[in-house]
């Protein structure tokens, strides 16, 4: 339920007034509701510092499997993977984690034993650059072939004066000019 | 006369420009297709059928080969290998799991060598079920699942019949049988 405007302004009111006449009246009584929430908050607190030391959660172990596809099942990344396969790699990944391994290496200990193609991406070295080069030289020719192509249509003459046609055009012209005015 | 010279020149200029363009561009289709193709026929290629690929082995920890801890198929020339891929994820591979490794204690004396490659499983489990079966011939992981891509299998349990000379004489899909399993072996020692 929500409290709104006036309403939220009365709530407190009434709060304090309640609170200050508690204290008036029983001070004791006022510790005591004061102390409770006091208590609760400090045993919430202990019950979450009792977590194991560096307890891996499912949100990093997926942070991780979202990288490596399952061999076995093609195409499926392994935090979404239902195979028992992927739920030992998972619990794998969760150990690694633990011991304070980073992504980067935990997915290289999963190439070196599975091999490549459980890489969401190409590795950054040897021949998979060829991988990483691909879109930029795709782009890069995409680039010369449209730059040359606005160069030729800026390079190629007026169509409103035809090349070569032009003058030979323009001669017969004043050939026949003069020849009309010779007749007059 | 010169302007329609300078003119055809230009002409010219721009169809050489708009030929070298085209072979350029076709030529990215046609290395676009040959690499799409060489991908499709990796993909649905059969498996080996004639001389069994060559591949080294790592074997699990208390494992070995004529005492070696890392062997290459090239070394058991001679002997008949019955080559069979696994996973301990695998329920249909327990099927015949003590079968192999009966099959293994009955032959191992008449030069028959049982492998196993255990096909994308983690270290631990692999060795769980290998402990659970007993399991005593040689058994490596598939390292990069280098030996599984070699030999084109579709899945687990598969299993390859290699005779004395390193040709593929029966390749299994699914668990072997007891009848199978014997009645081929014998054939191959008789041959």
């Amino acid at each position: 339920m929500e409290i709104h405007g006036e309403e939220k302004g009365r709530f407190l009111f009434n709060l304090s007034a309640n609170l200050r006449a508690i204290l008036r009246e029983s001070p004791r009584h006022f510790l005591k509701l004061l102390i409770l929430p006091l208590a609760l908050l400090w045993v919430s607190g202990q019950a979450h510092a009792q977590q194991p030391v560096g307890a891996v959660t499912d949100n990093e172990v997926n942070e991780v499997a979202r990288d490596i596809y399952c061999p076995v099942c093609e195409n499926v990344p392994l935090d979404v993977c239902p195979t028992q396969a992927c739920a030992d790699w998972r619990t794998i990944i969760r150990q690694q984690l633990a011991e304070g391994q980073t992504k980067e290496e935990i997915i290289d200990y999963f190439a070196v034993r599975y091999g490549e193609q459980i890489r969401s991406a190409p590795p950054r070295y040897g021949i998979f650059w060829f991988f990483w080069l691909i879109p930029v030289l795709g782009v890069g020719l995409a680039a010369i072939f449209f730059g040359r192509y606005v160069w030729q249509l800026q390079k190629r003459p007026s169509t409103s004066k035809p090349p070569g046609v032009t003058a030979v055009a323009k001669e017969d012209y004043l050939a026949q000019v003069e020849k009309e005015l010779g007749k007059k | 006369m010169s302007e329609i010279t300078h003119q055809e020149k230009v002409i010219d200029g721009q169809r050489s420009t708009t030929r070298w363009d085209a072979i350029l561009i076709w030529g990215g289709v046609l290395a676009l297709l040959a690499i799409l193709g060489w991908g499709l026929l990796q993909t649905f290629n059969s498996p080996p059928t004639d001389v069994a690929p060559g591949f080294e082995m790592r074997f699990y920890d208390g494992y070995h080969w004529d005492e070696k801890a890392v062997a290459h198929l090239d070394d058991m020339q001679g002997q008949i290998v019955v080559l069979n891929f696994w996973a301990s994820w695998c329920v249909e591979c327990r099927l015949e799991a003590d079968l192999l490794e009966q099959a293994w204690r009955d032959y191992r004396d008449r030069g028959v060598v049982f492998v196993g490659i255990a096909y994308v499983d983690t270290e631990q489990h692999a060795n769980q079920y290998l402990e659970e079966f007993g399991i005593t011939f040689p058994n490596a992981p598939d390292l990069r699942t280098a030996i599984s891509r070699q030999y084109k299998i579709t899945g687990v349990p598969e299993t390859f019949f290699i005779d004395r000379d390193g040709r593929i004489v029966r390749h299994i899909i699914g668990p072997v049988q007891p009848a199978v399993l014997t009645s081929l072996l014998d054939s191959m020692l008789a041959n």
